[in-house]
C-alpha cells in the first residue's frame, strides 16, 4: 500500500505503525459520572467495519506524524489521508 | 457410509463406485431449535457435538458460502495445547484431548499426526519463560519438555545455531502437538454431522438476527426468514460484520494473516519449529511442502490477501532460522481475515439477548482449538451454562479487568 501523505507525497506504508479506529482521538471525560464505562468502551470496542474506515497511522520513519487515513477495508483503497492534527483540532 | 480398511479394499477392487456424497445438500427448513452461523471448523464441530453429546435435533448450520471456505481452509493447521494462563491452558489441553480421538469419534482420516512441536529460545530470559511455560503444561497435563541446544541439534542440525544476533539456546518441545489436514477437519465434522441429521446449508448467508419481545426467534438470511429457539453465531473473521446487525460492538478487529507453502520436498522437517526471536513458525505437510508464516500485515482488513512488505518479512525470518529455506522455491502464498481480539483469547458466551450466543474472536490460533470450541459452545447452547474449561471466556471479562492476555501487551490486537 501507498500512503499519500499530506506533506511528503506518496510513501510506503511499510514506513507507518498502525494504531487502528480513529475514533482513539476522541478520549471520554475523565471526569464525567460514566467514565468507568465510556473508558472501557474506549480501550476495548471497536467498530471494525468492513468498508469505509478512519483509522491512525504513525511515520515512524519518516517524519513522525501521525496521520487519519480513510480507507476502504475491503479492498484497501485510500480515499483521504490528513494530519491527525488537523482532525484533532477540528474536532471530529 | 463408514470408512474402513476393508471399504477401501472393496471399492478399489469395484471401480470406486460405491463412494456416495459425504453429505446431503439441504434447503432450508422453516425453522430450527439450534442455528449455528458459519460453516468453519467451528461451527461445523458446534454441530456435531450439540447432536453425538448433547442429543439435540432439528439443527442447521448456515454458512454464506460452501463449507470450510474461510480460514478453516487457510491455517497453517498448527495443532498445540502449548499456553501459560490458567484461562487459557486448560482449554487447549481439552481440546488437544480430542484431537487424539477425533479421526475415531468421526470416522475420517483428518491426517492429525503428532509430531512434535519446538519454540526455539535464544536468551537466557527466553529460557526462563519457557521453563515456566513447561511447567503450566505440566499442571494440565499438556507434557513437554526442556531441551538444550546439544539435544536440538541431534533433531534438527539445519537450524542456524550460531546467528550472531539471536543464538539458538534451546527449545521447548511439546511431544503431542503437530499438524492436521485442515480440509479434512471441516469435512470430517460436516459429515459426521449430517449423519446426525444436521441440516448443513450452503451459500445462504445471514443478514440479520429477528427478534420478538427482546428474544431472538430466528434469523433473516439471503434464502429467506429461518426460525430459530437459539442461534449460536461462529463467524471467525466476519464476527464484528454479523454481531453488528444485533447492535453489538465487540472488543475484536479483523486483521489479515498469510500463509506460504514452497514445493514438495523430501522429509525434512522432524515436525513444527517456531522462531523465538522473529515471528515465523514452520512445518512440513505430508506432501512435502514446506508450510510456514509469521505475522499478520497489521491493519484492518476483510480483504483475504496481504500485503509484500509482510512477505518480506515473513521470509527474513525463516532465512535466519533456517538458511536452507532459501533453496525452496516457494509454491504460493495467501490470506484468511482472523477475528483479532482485544487480549488475544476467544469468547464464548450469552450475549445481552436472549437466545443469542457467540464464539469468535480467534486471532490466528483457532484451528487447534477446533474441537473443544465446538464442544463448548455446544455445552452453552444445550445447558445455558458456560463449560468449565471455558469459564474464563466471557464477554464481561474486559470491564471487570480479567483479560486473558498471553503476551501481555494490552489492549492491541494486532500485536496479538
Ligand atoms: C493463514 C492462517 C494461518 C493460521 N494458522 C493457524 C495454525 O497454525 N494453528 C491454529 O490453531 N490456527 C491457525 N489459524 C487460525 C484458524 O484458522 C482460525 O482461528 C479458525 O479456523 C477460525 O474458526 P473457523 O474454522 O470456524 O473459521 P472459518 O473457517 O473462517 O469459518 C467461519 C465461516 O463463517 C462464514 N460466515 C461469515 N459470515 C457469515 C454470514 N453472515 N452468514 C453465514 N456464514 C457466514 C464464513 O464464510 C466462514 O466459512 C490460521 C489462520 C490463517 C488465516
Amino acid at each position: 500500500m501507498l500512503i499519500p501523505h499530506p506533506l511528503l507525497g506518496p510513501r510506503d506504508a511499510q514506513e507507518f505503525t498502525y494504531l487502528g479506529d480513529a475514533s482513539l482521538l476522541n478520549r471520554p471525560d475523565p471526569d464525567a459520572p460514566n467514565a468507568l464505562e465510556a473508558f472501557c468502551d474506549y480501550v476495548f470496542l471497536r467498530d471494525n467495519p468492513a468498508g469505509v474506515h478512519c483509522e491512525l497511522w504513525f511515520h515512524e520513519q519518516g517524519d513522525r506524524s501521525w496521520l487519519v487515513v480513510t480507507r476502504n477495508t475491503l479492498t484497501h483503497e485510500i480515499l483521504d489521508v490528513e494530519l491527525a492534527t488537523d482532525v484533532a483540532r477540528r474536532g471530529t | 457410509m463408514r470408512f474402513s480398511g476393508f471399504r477401501v479394499i472393496k471399492e478399489a477392487l469395484t471401480g470406486h463406485k460405491g463412494w456416495g456424497k459425504l453429505w446431503r445438500n439441504c434447503t432450508p427448513q422453516p425453522a430450527y431449535d439450534f442455528i449455528i452461523v458459519g460453516g468453519g471448523g467451528h461451527g461445523l464441530a458446534t454441530a456435531y457435538y450439540l447432536a453425538k453429546v448433547f442429543r439435540k435435533s432439528r439443527i442447521a448450520v448456515l454458512e454464506k458460502s460452501w463449507l470450510g471456505s474461510g480460514n478453516i481452509g487457510r491455517n497453517t493447521t498448527i495443532v498445540r495445547s502449548n499456553y501459560l494462563l490458567p484461562g487459557n491452558q486448560p482449554f487447549y489441553e481439552f481440546s488437544m484431548k480430542l484431537w487424539e480421538n477425533m479421526e475415531q469419534d468421526l470416522n475420517f482420516n483428518a491426517m492429525m499426526s503428532q509430531r512434535s512441536i519446538i519454540n526455539l529460545f535464544h536468551s537466557d530470559g527466553q529460557r526462563d519463560a519457557y521453563r515456566r511455560r513447561g511447567n503450566a503444561m505440566h499442571l494440565s497435563g499438556a507434557g513437554g519438555t526442556l531441551l538444550s541446544a546439544d539435544e536440538l541439534r541431534e533433531i534438527a542440525p539445519f537450524l542456524n545455531f550460531d546467528n550472531a544476533r539471536f543464538p539458538i539456546k534451546g527449545g521447548l518441545r511439546q511431544e503431542r502437538a503437530g499438524t492436521a489436514r485442515h480440509d479434512g477437519v471441516a469435512w470430517g465434522y460436516a459429515r459426521a454431522a449430517d449423519q446426525l441429521g444436521v441440516d448443513l446449508i450452503q451459500n445462504c448467508e445471514v443478514t440479520g438476527f429477528r427478534r420478538e419481545a427482546g428474544k431472538v426467534v430466528g434469523v433473516e438470511t439471503s434464502r429467506g426468514f429461518i426460525g430459530a429457539k437459539k442461534v449460536g453465531v461462529a463467524v471467525a473473521g466476519s464476527s464484528s460484520r454479523v454481531m453488528a446487525a444485533a447492535e453489538m460492538r465487540l472488543p475484536m478487529e479483523s486483521h489479515v494473516l498469510q500463509a506460504f507453502v514452497t514445493e514438495g520436498l523430501k522429509p525434512t522437517l522432524p515436525g513444527v519449529i517456531t522462531f523465538g526471536a522473529g515471528h515465523f513458525y514452520v512445518s512440513q505437510s505430508d506432501k512435502g511442502g514446506l508450510v510456514f508464516g509469521g505475522d499478520i500485515d497489521g491493519y484492518n482488513t476483510y480483504a483475504q490477501r496481504g500485503n509484500l512488505p509482510v512477505v518480506e518479512d515473513v521470509i527474513e525470518g525463516g532465512m535466519a532460522l533456517m538458511p536452507m529455506l532459501g533453496r525452496a522455491r516457494l509454491l504460493r502464498s495467501w490470506g484468511g481475515v482472523m477475528d483479532m481480539s482485544m487480549d488475544g483469547s476467544p469468547i464464548i458466551d450469552k450475549t445481552g439477548i436472549e437466545g443469542l450466543y457467540f464464539n469468535g474472536g480467534w486471532c490466528y490460533g483457532g484451528f487447534k482449538a477446533t474441537p473443544a470450541s465446538g464442544y463448548v459452545f455446544a455445552h452453552l447452547l444445550a445447558t445455558d451454562t458456560p463449560h468449565e474449561v471455558a469459564s474464563a471466556f466471557r464477554f464481561d471479562r474486559f470491564a471487570r479487568g480479567y483479560v486473558i492476555d498471553e503476551k501481555g501487551v494490552g489492549a492491541q490486537p494486532n500485536l496479538h
